[in-house]
């Protein structure tokens, strides 16, 4: 309990994981918690590879971690800028009228 | 010969058969010249064949008769399986050359008469084709070496006879009066078949000869049925005479019969006077050797047939259809048939077969010819006076009906003479209710022969102008078929009474019909009391003088009679209510057990569980499935949720291999 | 270690806190904010895991750039205040449930690691020896061994950048913008025209 291992780090990132899954599908306010929430899993992953990396001994763990916020800094720019462009066509970004592929 | 006699016939169908259809699709076409072309050949072709068919039975008769020969010859096998085995084969023996002759002769005579009395029917060919189809399958019949041969000719008449009562297919009452033909007729089969079938049982074949052979040593064997032992040959001989009832319109199966003259006239002389329901009494002749080992089925052949004798004649003194008249006639005529049989004199049931034949043949195309001329009116009341207008078909119904009603030297009077004194011989409790039965309604016989006579050729005219400017004699081809057939009237009885029933019978009939020597009926037909031998015609001719005195002489007196005795009336021109019974009984509880089977059972049940409920449950499945694409990402994400959460407990559960 | 223990506990708790506010709460500017602190809280875990850099590098670009983009945005979309919808409620049982079996699955998982028993339980601060800085470790890699990675996270960027500026560029009509291959094109022909006036007379 008190002396900090891997499975602590491990059990908060999947919490973190846990939570952020929920934001996608629990949310019917608007697209940003959506993305809010993305980052939240990335963020989560990003302390499982550092995790390891710290307990393995290998830097590349950190290196990849790095390479991850790389990209979910670039998918965070083109989602937001999706979202602004959907919301100048539909003026609002409420996720409950985003239906239109109903089957 | 023989085969020529019996398979011409056939040809002439097919041929008429086919040129049918170029008919059918040439009216279309090309018009009325190439309809009149083919409608000639046809009649041509069909009517010759005919001809000859009856020409080559003749002669099959003379060389049995006078040189003893043997025409029997088989064809090919039909089946060989274990020790079911039977062959298409034609039996050549007297009782078949003879019923071969006078069917083919009576065919050929209707042919001839169609030609004329169809000239503006617009089938032609079709009618044709039936009509030789049905002699065909009649020839099978009654030529058949056993007794699945016998039913193929069975059945097949049936059929024609459907085909034909049915030919005017656009009037719905000819169609229904056609199911019901079959349909009754097939109840009747139904018991034929059961007997087959019992027969092959008890002794494992179905030819005639093995069956004969073997008769006298199964005729003690017992079948136990339902706990009970019953007589064998008994319950075979009751099988098989529910087909012959079926066939030949007994009561309780008779009800088919009146119904039937919706059918062309050519037809009803045919196949309902002279033919088809002679076949019921042909069966039980040649299965004479089954017969006269079961006493209770002779017995109830007699009264069955007596029965149905006095049945029709009382039902046809009140019928006002001329064709009814003479329907009902010959019900009750078989019934003499049948009676006869049923005390063992076959032979005597023959010969009136055979006299019944032409008399009755020559009445329906007597019939006929008066229909023609009164432009289609059927209804005795509305003629009337017409001897005048139409003498010759007039003194053909004179000849008939006199040989109908017994009247010496007419062959009617040998025929039903010898049965009566028959039945008196036979000196049982059935023969004697069958003897007086025989002797009343040869009385009523006598009576509705004259009244129908009366009511058409006599007294005042009840017909209207127009139809009575019309009346003129039959053309020449209708007036000769009548010429034969009468003569055959005047004279088969007297000429050959000998041979039927006479002191040639014995070597006339050889060995086709058994009679046991127990059943004295026939033998001590010739010692009965002299009153028993006048009988019969004195009462037919006081059933004739009661007609004039109705009729001619006291017109006013029928109908008071029939106000007067209103009930009694009713009843009789309602056929003893049969068809009411009938219909109350079975028609109406099968026609709604048909119907809830349809609606409810194949329609809910079967179709609704099957193809209607399967395309229902699709359909829904599939709405349902469908409305799992909602449009929302978050329902995805959810769902690749449960995906995830599902994939990792079962690899965990399972363990990592 | 006590006091690690503590960190840790503290970090971890308030980021899984903030982390359940984020997606819970009414406000999207609340949210955004609450979100800045679970990066930071995230930030002080890297520390203590021995990855500094990575640490700062996560509130430079995280803090600095993402989440200071989604509050532009949110500040831009003026999206209001809006209600907890029904929806919400009908659905967390159901999620609650499928989100409590994961994180104990995973932690089964994670708790039953077996990797490397004697290495489990210990804590190392500095990988690859304590002679060089964290940032120097991973600069000697990432250049190195991993540069053709490093160039491809630069065209990520590049990418991303580029696709940002298309999706939301518009065309506004009404706007004077200059076309200089238009203005290189005039040719006096097709400008000026002279016209001969008497000397005292108007055009």
């Amino acid at each position: 309990m008190l002396e900090i291992g891997l499975s602590h780090y491990l059990i908060l990132a999947s919490i973190l994981f846990t939570i952020g899954i929920f934001g996608i599908f629990l949310n019917r306010k608007n697209v940003i918690i959506i993305l809010m929430s993305i980052e939240l899993i990335l963020l989560s992953v990003n302390v499982n590879f550092v995790a390891f990396s710290s307990y393995l001994g290998d830097i590349f763990g950190q290196v990849f971690a790095l390479f991850i916020l790389t990209v979910a800094a670039g998918e965070a720019a083109i989602g937001l800028a999706i979202l602004v462009v959907y919301f100048r066509n539909r003026g609002n970004i409420s996720v409950e009228n985003i239906n239109a592929m109903k089957g | 010969m023989y085969v020529a006699a019996i398979f011409l016939p056939l040809v002439g169908s097919l041929v008429a058969g086919l040129l049918a259809f170029v008919n059918h699709a040439s009216a279309q076409y090309e018009g009325r010249k190439t309809k009149s072309r083919i409608d000639l050949i046809v009649q041509i072709v069909t009517c010759g064949l005919m001809l000859l068919a009856a020409v080559a039975a003749i002669l099959v008769l003379f060389t049995v008769v006078v040189y003893g020969q043997d025409p029997s010859l088989e064809l090919f096998t039909w089946v060989e399986s274990s020790s079911l085995k039977f062959s298409w084969a034609l039996r050549g023996d007297i009782l078949s050359v003879l019923m071969v002759s006078m069917v083919t002769v009576v065919s050929s005579m209707i042919h001839v008469y169609s030609v004329g009395y169809m000239a503006h029917d617009k089938s032609i060919p079709r009618f044709m084709s039936y009509l030789s189809l049905f002699t065909f399958f009649m020839l099978m019949l009654v030529s058949s070496d056993n007794l699945v041969q016998m039913f193929f000719g069975w059945e097949g008449v049936g059929l024609a006879s459907y085909l034909l009562i049915g030919f005017w297919h656009d009037r719905a009452s000819a169609n229904a009066a056609a199911i019901k033909a079959f349909v009754v007729n097939r109840i009747g089969d139904f018991g034929f078949a059961l007997g087959i079938f019992a027969v092959f049982f008890l002794f494992d074949s179905v030819s005639f000869d093995v069956i004969f052979r073997l008769a006298e040593e199964k005729s003690a064997v017992t079948i136990s049925m339902f706990s009970h032992d019953f007589h064998a040959l008994t319950i075979i001989c009751l099988l098989l005479f529910i087909g012959a009832m079926g066939k030949s319109a007994q009561l309780g199966l008779h009800v088919w019969l009146p119904d039937a003259m919706e059918g062309p006239t050519p037809v009803s002389a045919l196949i309902h006077a002279a033919t088809m329901v002679t076949a019921g009494i042909f069966m039980v002749a040649r299965l004479s050797p089954l017969f006269e080992y079961s006493e209770t089925a002779l017995a109830v052949v007699t009264l069955v047939g007596a029965s149905t004798a006095i049945f029709a004649a009382t039902v046809a003194c009140v019928q006002n259809d001329i064709k009814r008249v003479i329907a009902y006639s010959t019900c009750s005529q078989l019934g003499y048939m049948f009676f006869a049989l049923g005390v063992s004199a076959y032979s005597a049931g023959m010969f009136h077969l055979i006299t019944h034949a032409f008399f009755k043949s020559l009445l329906f195309l007597g019939a006929g010819s008066v229909i023609h001329a009164m432009s289609d009116e059927q209804d005795m009341r509305k003629m009337g006076g017409l001897f005048k207008l139409i003498p010759v078909t007039y003194v053909f119904m004179l000849i008939g009906s006199l040989a109908l009603s017994g009247i010496w030297p007419f062959s009617g009077y040998f025929s039903k003479d010898i049965i009566l004194e028959a039945t008196w011989a036979a000196n049982t409790g059935v023969g004697q209710y069958a003897f007086w039965l025989g002797i009343a309604a040869a009385f009523l016989t006598g009576f509705y022969s004259w009244r129908l006579i009366i009511l058409t050729f006599h007294g005042a005219t009840h017909a209207d102008e127009t139809t009575l400017a019309h009346v003129n004699e039959s053309p020449r081809i209708m007036i000769l078929p009548l010429c034969f057939l009468a003569l055959g009237a005047l004279f088969v009885g007297v000429f050959s009474s000998d041979y039927f029933v006479g002191e040639y019978a014995v070597e006339f009939w050889k060995n086709s019909i058994f009679v046991l020597d127990s059943h004295r009926a026939l033998n001590n037909a010739h010692l009965v009391p002299i009153w028993v031998k006048v009988l019969p015609l004195c009462v037919g001719v006081a059933g004739i003088t009661l007609a004039y005195l109705m009729y001619l002489f006291a017109p006013g007196l029928p109908g008071a009679l029939s106000s007067g005795f209103q009930l009694t009336h009713e009843f009789l021109l309602n056929k003893w209510y049969f068809d009411e019974l009938y219909d109350k009984i079975f028609v109406k509880p099968a026609f709604s057990l048909g119907r809830s089977l349809w609606k409810a059972i194949d329609g809910l049940l079967i179709d609704g569980v099957g193809p209607d409920g399967i395309a229902a449950a699709v359909r829904i499945i599939a709405r349902r499935a469908g409305a799992i694409q909602s449009g929302y990402l978050y329902h995805y994400a959810f769902a690749m949720l449960l995906g995830v959460a599902a994939l990792i407990t079962w690899f965990l559960v399972r363990g990592y291999n | 270690m006590i006091f690690l223990a503590l960190a840790f506990y503290m970090f971890a708790f308030i980021a899984v806190v903030g982390a359940i506010v984020v997606i819970s709460t009414r406000n999207p500017v609340h949210s955004v904010l609450f979100l800045i602190l679970v990066f930071f809280n995230s930030a002080g875990l890297f520390v203590l895991l021995g990855a500094e850099f990575l640490a700062m590098i996560l509130v430079v670009v995280y803090v600095g750039a993402v989440a200071v983009l989604f509050m532009f945005v949110v500040m831009m979309l003026d999206v209001s205040i809006t209600e907890v919808r029904d929806g919400f409620l009908h659905y967390l049982p159901l999620g609650a449930l499928i989100g409590f079996i994961l994180v104990m699955e995973l932690g089964v998982i994670a708790g039953g690691w077996t990797f490397a028993p004697d290495v489990e339980r210990n804590f190392i601060a500095q990988p690859m020896g304590s002679t060089v800085t964290n940032t120097e470790a991973m600069g000697n890699i990432i250049y190195t061994h991993y540069a053709y990675y490093f160039q491809t996270a630069g065209f990520i960027l590049l990418v991303a950048m580029i696709g940002a500026i298309v999706l939301t560029h518009r065309t506004r009509t009404g706007v004077l913008k200059q076309n200089v291959g238009d203005q290189l094109a005039r040719n006096p022909s097709n400008t000026i025209e002279i016209k001969k006036i008497s000397s005292g007379s108007g055009v």
